[in-house]
């Protein structure tokens, strides 16, 4: 069936910003969507708020909203742009609701509006209500577990008489998993099914039977019109029913299933899809099977893309979102050619003769309070995939690219870590799934403890752990042979039991470098194999390859340059999306400029290992062996100009003073050394006369005592080369200075990140309290032109990290002066670097002094927001940079239009708090959120109320605001308070609070008694009353649980929007302000760009 | 461990180490072949149509979920050896009863194991199905006994394979007499619910089968060439218009041949589970497995026959309909194992055509 013609334009919808469970992997299925629909011709609009992905790039879509994903604002863009068809599929969980919920409002999928294609409402309510899915898969003859619900605990007993424990209870519309749990006694149960019945809204608990300890699988399926049913990836968890997809290792193709039972879970999978009734498109299957007895059990259907849906279309070459968009508009899969055969077409089941292995990355470290242990709700927050010919070796990969400070499965420093234990404890440590669990397997079986006792602690199947145990048989092997006797033979089966360099030059102690000589010398060097969707039957005309230990190599020669991009790994918080964003681009621009781009990366969700997005993609580690090889293979087949290692974050960057200075594009790494290099960065400063916080180094807690003598408290503690401020400290007094500073010689003696040594050593600084922090993106070319991206004001004071805080393009409050000032030192900064590219510099305003607290050489998280909003391609511009061009050749090119203006734009930050309900949610100098949203509007207020509506928080339009603030904060308490009286608002505060506001001349209602007073309502049941609208409360005591600590836990609980910073506050009473003489009103970003905004009213 | 070498036919080596059983002066040669599916090793171990021949797995991990009888194709492995990456130290899995080596042992399979596969894959993919020999003897040794392999062109393998006395299996309505070319245990499990079927040698005349009274007849799957089968030929003009026929694999090339179309060999075959045939009389697409080095040469079929299933990737007729006979066949296994259920609808057209007539 060919193309419909039936329609012109659809709507996408997109997955906001990136938060647990939902990442790039939904930036990479809409932008090849986005390419398809219009490849196919059709109009395409984009509404998605998240500015860091690349299918917001105006390019992609013909409309791009980037506005709150809301139902209000998405029902005034259909409005306004009238689609004939709304494609709900590709923006996972987020974009599901949002169509049901347009639905419910009649604006689509009813007669007289905009079709949804892909799956209709129907077909998604039979999936994602659990109750009625399970009713539809016993009609068609499949199991689930037995299951019922409840609304008070009498009830949750009667179900536990009928299905027995252990069981596993899920509240009923909790966001991000709260409340779930398992319960296998009555005591657990009564716990357990309280706590789930609090944690639900309606208090309702869905108590299913516990299969925990089952094997799980996830097929995933695609269906077109004329119900050709194909799939493309079977996937076995490493980690038993339990441990949530997201949060296992997850292997493909699936390894211990018989083709009995494979064939018969394929059947099954057909069978969900066509009753759920998922027309066109991918879809996510989830099994269970009894390793005891093969009964299989079906667990839930995702009728969209998905993270694994991604990782499958990754792990086999087989384009689920791009198929997914021809099948929506009408195509079936015979139509559709194989793309990376070229010959063969799509309606075909992909195989495959390597092993994919994906591990996820935590970062439980941030969330003090949570207990790090896994569970049925995801809390990881990015992943690491890697290809290899077998398990092992692709499981050594994947250790290895997760960059947690392992070089693998075994062989480094942290081998050691479960050294201390009794057997008996590593196997109960071992039975508790956490990210710790595969080393644990690793370290139980090292010392000889059974497969078959960890199988029964464990329920990892025992293939598995014969498999981890042959890299520790050939562990043992390797030490006792020694690098001076090793065989080639010995060599080979090493690296193809996925040895890393690395961890052979730890176990020998000898340089890293030795055993890469030393083996080549033995010719065990890397090949390169190719994905190719077919086990080599056909030829691929795609250049996707992994590395492997092998006979031969793949790689074809080419003529033109070559350029190597290296990504950013896994997704972390301080390191995600616009790190990708930023490579993909270099990949666009080089390749127009006549390169061919080659992509290294390992993150199965982006879209930089998309393979239409390079020339070529290498799926590989970013480490210095794997870049290594790759440099060496390219090398060998044509003419590699260099290696662009400054727009991956910090992990391609810690190699660029590895690699051979002539090949650094850019930047030299020598400069970026300068940056990274405390005293060297000071001397520097000094130089330029650019004031910066007073400070030391210390690598002791007697040297850090010892600077704080000389600079005063408050101090700021931060450990160098680290990411997001991670492990990062304000302290008040002695006493929380040695805490800090021995909590990072623990870190430092476990190779942890943040650790501290000699030559990692802590700066101690003088902590700037009420100071504005100041971003900014700028260029600087090889004739020294500097190009200011933009200066962003942050809205949170300085202290709070960059990364967590929102900011406004243009400033909103910085005079012209000081912004003259910033634009001055950055364009000093970026010379004395000698910067080719971009650089980031983070200033801190207090009163009229402007500071620099550091410059980073690289593009920052911020680049892609500044594109958005101004219109200036700043990434592609810098990769033109870094390979020669000037910034006058670019302008003449067209590159470098002028930046617009008329709008302000506001980046809001969005965290995973819901996630981690034990967490405290104060913002702190250590970055904890996972993703950002962009807020654009006419005036900063608007755009200040698009970006907390977009990041979830709907400011409130009347109530009640409750205010409880630091001593420090409450002056600019103050004008926010008037503001919101002014706005008819009711103010409620803590005593302190309220008796300041009061003294000037701010009327509050109500008083609240401090938290366990016994007479009154106190901030929590006053929140929980559910008549307070908004919350501002800033942290004052250092406790562990202070009262503000509880406030800002009830307000998450209540879903009730929680600023946890006076500035926010007035930035909040602002937007209330405009927003409540203006409507907020939608337009695109290629409106914004074409300065069309300026025919809008400004009347503000 | 012990190293082995593999040394086809055209000088190409490969290193690797011996598995399974110990061959006769440690050389094994037959026809080099690879097949793609991810499981179901032990099926295509058993599967008696790769008599002759030497099977590489294109999938690395070989030997996972162990071996079962249940599973088992035929009595016997009837490949002469086989080649992979990485065979299983222990093996997972409830219905398993024994590990995959063990197997290969007790009946006498050698095989080579650590082999750069893919490499392998690409060569014979590039350069055709090929001789070769495997094994712990040298390399001269090898090299000789893959050139004095004779392939699989040229020989009746199916008299290698066939059963020698008729039995008789199942308990279905109907009654059906199947051609053991080399049949597979999975078609007589399905035909066993549908009907009573006797199972035949493969030399059994029409007449004979006749004389059994069956209300259709069934050409199993099976080895080779269909041109080296004569007598399988001209049974089948025998029984065409007396009785309904079926034919599944070999079955359809020799009933190809019967109505006097033409096969042919085809450079490197079919073998896998995930091949996309349309169905024409619907436009369907069903995923299917195959195992198959000759084809139906599908102009010959011209005023003979209907073309009723296409290959999609490379355009091979993959079944027909007799114009004048009651007689279909295809190409792929609707069986399955191992491989997809998706074209089992065709065990029921047998039953259809067998109720018409
Ligand atoms: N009945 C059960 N017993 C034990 N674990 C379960 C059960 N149901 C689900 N799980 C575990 O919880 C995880 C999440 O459940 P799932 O239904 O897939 O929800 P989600 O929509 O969050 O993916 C699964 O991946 C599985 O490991
Ligand atoms: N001297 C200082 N005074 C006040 N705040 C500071 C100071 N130094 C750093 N900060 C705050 O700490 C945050 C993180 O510090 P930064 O050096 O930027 O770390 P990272 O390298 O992780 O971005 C900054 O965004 C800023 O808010
Ligand atoms: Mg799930
Ligand atoms: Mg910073």
């Amino acid at each position: 069936m060919p193309r419909r013609d039936d329609i012109e334009s659809i709507l996408l919808i997109g997955s906001g910003p990136i938060v647990i469970g939902q990442a790039c992997e939904f930036d990479y299925s809409g932008t090849q969507a986005c390419r398809v629909l219009r490849q196919e011709g059709y109009r395409v609009i984009l509404a998605n708020s998240n500015p860091a992905t690349i299918m917001t790039d105006p390019e992609f879509a013909d409309a791009t909203y980037v506005e709150p994903l809301d139902v209000d604002i998405l029902t005034q863009i259909i409005e306004r742009e009238h689609p004939d068809a709304v494609l709900p599929t590709l923006g996972g969980q987020t974009a599901l609701n949002l169509a049901m919920a347009l639905h419910a409002r009649g604006v689509i999928g009813v007669p007289g509006t905009p079709e949804m294609i892909g799956a209709n409402a129907e077909a998604i309510a039979t999936a994602e209500d659990r109750e009625q899915f399970k009713i539809a898969m016993q009609e068609i003859g499949l199991s689930v577990p037995a299951s019922g619900i409840a609304h008070n605990m009498d009830e949750a007993r009667e179900v536990i008489q009928r299905i027995g424990l252990p069981v596993v209870i899920r509240p009923a519309f909790i966001l991000g998993g709260k409340g779930t749990g398992i319960a296998s006694t009555r005591d657990e149960l009564e716990r357990a099914a309280q706590y789930g019945l609090d944690a639900s809204p309606i208090s309702e608990i869905l108590l299913e039977r516990s299969i925990a300890g089952w094997k799980e699988f996830e097929l995933e399926v695609m269906r077109d019109r004329a119900d050709n049913c194909v799939v493309v990836c079977s996937i076995e968890n490493l980690d038993p029913m339990g441990v949530h997809t997201g949060d296992s290792i997850t292997v493909a193709p699936a390894q211990t299933l018989s083709d009995v039972e494979y064939q018969l879970m394929r059947d099954a999978a057909f069978a969900c899809i066509r009753r759920v009734g998922v027309e066109t498109g991918g879809s996510n299957v989830q099994f269970a099977l009894n390793p005891a007895n093969g009964d299989m059990v079906i667990i839930e259907m995702n009728p969209r893309v998905s993270r694994s849906s991604a990782l499958a279309s990754k792990a086999t070459g087989f384009p689920i979102a791009k198929i997914a968009a021809r099948l929506a508009v009408g195509y079936t899969l015979d139509e559709i050619p194989n793309d990376i055969t070229k010959k063969t077409p799509a309606s075909f089941e992909p195989v495959i003769d390597y092993v994919v292995t994906k591990v996820p990355r935590w970062a439980f470290e941030k969330f003090p309070g949570t207990k790090g242990v896994l569970g049925t709700s995801m809390q990881s927050v990015g992943e690491a995939m890697a290809i290899g010919r077998t398990f092992p070796e692709s499981l050594q990969k994947a250790l290895r690219s997760l960059e947690h400070g392992r070089r693998g499965l075994n062989c480094d420093p942290a081998e050691a870590l479960f050294d201390e234990m009794t057997d008996e404890e590593l196997v109960t440590c071992a039975a508790i799934a956490t990210p710790d669990r595969p080393f644990q397997l690793e370290a139980a079986l090292r010392r000889g403890i059974t497969i078959e006792r960890l199988y029964e602690a464990t329920r990892v199947d025992p293939w598995f752990l014969d498999q981890i145990s042959q890299i520790i048989d050939e562990r043992a092997h390797l030490a006792a042979v020694g690098i001076a006797a090793l065989s080639r033979a010995d060599w080979r089966r090493a690296k193809r039991l996925g040895f890393a360099d690395a961890q052979l030059a730890w176990l020998w102690g000898v340089d890293e470098d030795q055993v890469r000589a030393t083996r080549s010398a033995h010719g065990v060097v890397a090949t390169f194999k190719t994905v190719d969707t077919c086990a080599a039957e056909f030829e691929a005309a795609t250049p996707y390859h992994y590395s492997t230990y092998e006979d031969d190599d793949e790689v074809v020669a080419s003529s033109k340059p070559k350029v190597i991009i290296l990504g950013s790994g896994p997704n972390r918080i301080g390191q995600g999306i616009e790190f990708d964003y930023c490579c993909v681009h270099a990949a666009f621009a080089l390749h127009e400029a006549g390169f061919e781009t080659i992509m290294v990366n390992c993150n199965p969700e982006t879209v930089s290992t998309d393979y239409d997005t390079s020339d070529r993609l290498y799926f590989e580690p970013i480490t210095y062996e794997d870049v290594l090889n790759v440099i060496e293979v390219e090398r060998r087949s044509g003419d590699l100009r260099g290696v662009v290692v400054s727009l991956g974050g910090q992990t391609p960057l810690k190699l660029a003073g590895l690699l051979s200075p002539e090949l650094v594009l850019g930047t030299s790494a020598a400069s970026i050394d300068l940056a990274e290099d405390r005293d060297r960065w000071n001397d520097l400063c000094a130089r330029l006369e650019i004031p910066q916080p007073a400070g030391g180094t210390a690598s002791t807690a007697e040297q850090a005592l010892a600077i704080v003598e000389r600079i005063g408290y408050p101090a700021l503690v931060r450990p160098s080369y680290v990411l997001g401020g991670r492990a990062m400290e304000i302290v008040y007094d002695d006493d929380s200075l040695r805490a800090a500073m021995s909590e990072l010689a623990g870190f430092g003696t476990l190779g942890r990140e943040g650790g501290l040594s000699a030559e990692r050593p802590v700066l101690v600084d003088r902590f700037l309290e009420d100071a504005t922090e100041v971003d900014v993106d700028a260029i600087r070319d090889r004739t020294g032109d500097v190009l200011i991206g933009a200066v962003m004001e942050h809205v949170e004071e300085a202290g709070v990290h960059s990364g967590d805080s929102a900011c406004a393009i243009p400033p909103y409050s910085l005079s012209a002066e000081t912004i003259a000032v910033i634009e001055g030192h950055t364009r000093a900064i970026a010379d004395a670097l000698e910067v080719i590219g971009l650089v980031n510099v983070q200033y801190a305003v207090k009163g009229n002094q402007v500071f620099v607290i550091e410059a980073n050489p690289r593009a920052s998280r911020t680049v892609p927001f500044v594109a958005k909003a101004t219109g200036v391609p700043l990434v592609k511009a810098a990769a033109r940079v870094m390979v020669g061009a000037t910034l006058l050749e670019l302008r003449d090119e067209g590159l470098l239009p002028e930046p617009v203006t008329g709008h302000v734009a506001v980046k809001e930050a969005v965290l995973p708090f819901n996630r981690f309900p034990d967490a405290d949610s104060v913002l702190g100098p250590e970055m904890r959120s996972t993703g950002e949203v962009m807020g654009i509007d006419r005036t900063f207020g608007l755009a200040f109320a698009k970006s907390q509506m977009a990041a979830g928080d709907r400011l409130p339009t009347g109530g009640m605001v409750f205010l409880s603030v630091a001593d420090r904060d409450k002056e600019t308490a103050i004008g926010a308070a008037h503001k919101f009286t002014d706005l008819g608002f009711t103010i409620a505060a803590t005593a302190g609070t309220a008796e300041f506001l009061e003294g000037h001349g701010v009327p509050v209602a109500t008083v609240v008694a401090k938290l366990g007073e016994a007479t009154g309502v106190d901030a929590v049941d006053l929140i929980a009353s559910g008549k307070v609208n908004l919350v501002i409360n800033s942290p004052r005591g250092r406790g562990a649980r202070a009262d503000g600590a509880h406030i800002r836990a009830a307000a998450e609980q209540h879903s009730i929007p929680c600023l946890t910073t006076a500035a926010a506050g007035v930035a909040a009473a602002e937007g209330m302000a405009d927003w409540a003489r203006h409507e907020l009103r939608v337009r695109t970003l290629q409106e914004y760009h074409r300065g069309a905004t300026d025919q809008l009213e400004l009347p503000l | 461990m012990k190293e082995a070498l593999l040394v086809l036919a055209d000088g190409t080596t490969f290193e690797g180490e011996a598995i399974g059983a110990d061959a006769p002066d440690g050389i094994s040669a037959g026809e080099v072949v690879f097949n793609t599916v991810l499981t179901g090793y032990q099926e295509v171990i058993t599967d008696p149509s790769y008599a002759g021949q030497i099977v590489t797995f294109t999938y690395p991990h070989i030997g996972n979920y162990g071996v079962t009888d249940l599973d088992c194709e035929s009595r016997r492995p009837f490949c002469r050896g086989v080649i992979v990456r990485d065979l299983a130290r222990r093996r997972s899995n409830w219905r398993s009863d024994a590990d995959l080596e063990a197997f290969m042992q007790a009946h006498g399979l050698a095989g080579i194991a650590g082999v750069d596969t893919r490499r392998l894959t690409r060569h014979i993919r590039d350069a055709g199905a090929m001789a070769g020999a495997f094994g712990i003897a040298d390399e001269r040794a090898l090299k000789a006994a893959a050139t004095a392999e004779p392939g699989t062109s040229g020989v009746d393998l199916v008299a290698t394979v066939t059963t020698d006395q008729p039995y008789t299996v199942g308990d279905g309505p109907l009654r059906v007499v199947a051609y053991d070319f080399g049949i597979k245990r999975t078609i007589l499990r399905h035909l066993g619910t549908l009907a009573t079927v006797e199972v035949v040698p493969a030399s059994t005349p029409a007449a004979e089968v006749l004389a059994r009274d069956p209300q259709g007849v069934f050409l199993s799957n099976g080895p080779g060439d269909p041109e080296q089968v004569p007598y399988a030929v001209d049974a089948i003009n025998g029984l065409l218009g007396e009785v309904p026929i079926f034919g599944i694999c070999l079955g359809h090339q020799l009933l190809s041949l019967a109505i006097g179309a033409q096969t042919e060999k085809l450079a490197f075959g079919h073998h896998g589970g995930n091949h996309p045939v349309r169905r024409l009389s619907t436009g369907a697409v069903e995923i299917t497995s195959q195992n198959h080095n000759f084809a139906v040469v599908a102009d010959t079929l011209a005023g003979k026959a209907e073309m009723t299933h296409v290959n999609l990737n490379d355009g091979v007729c993959e079944g027909f309909r007799v114009l004048d006979a009651p007689a279909f066949s295809v190409q792929h296994h609707p069986e399955a194992g191992p491989g997809p259920h998706d074209a089992s609808y065709l065990f029921g057209m047998f039953v259809e055509l067998m109720h018409a007539s």
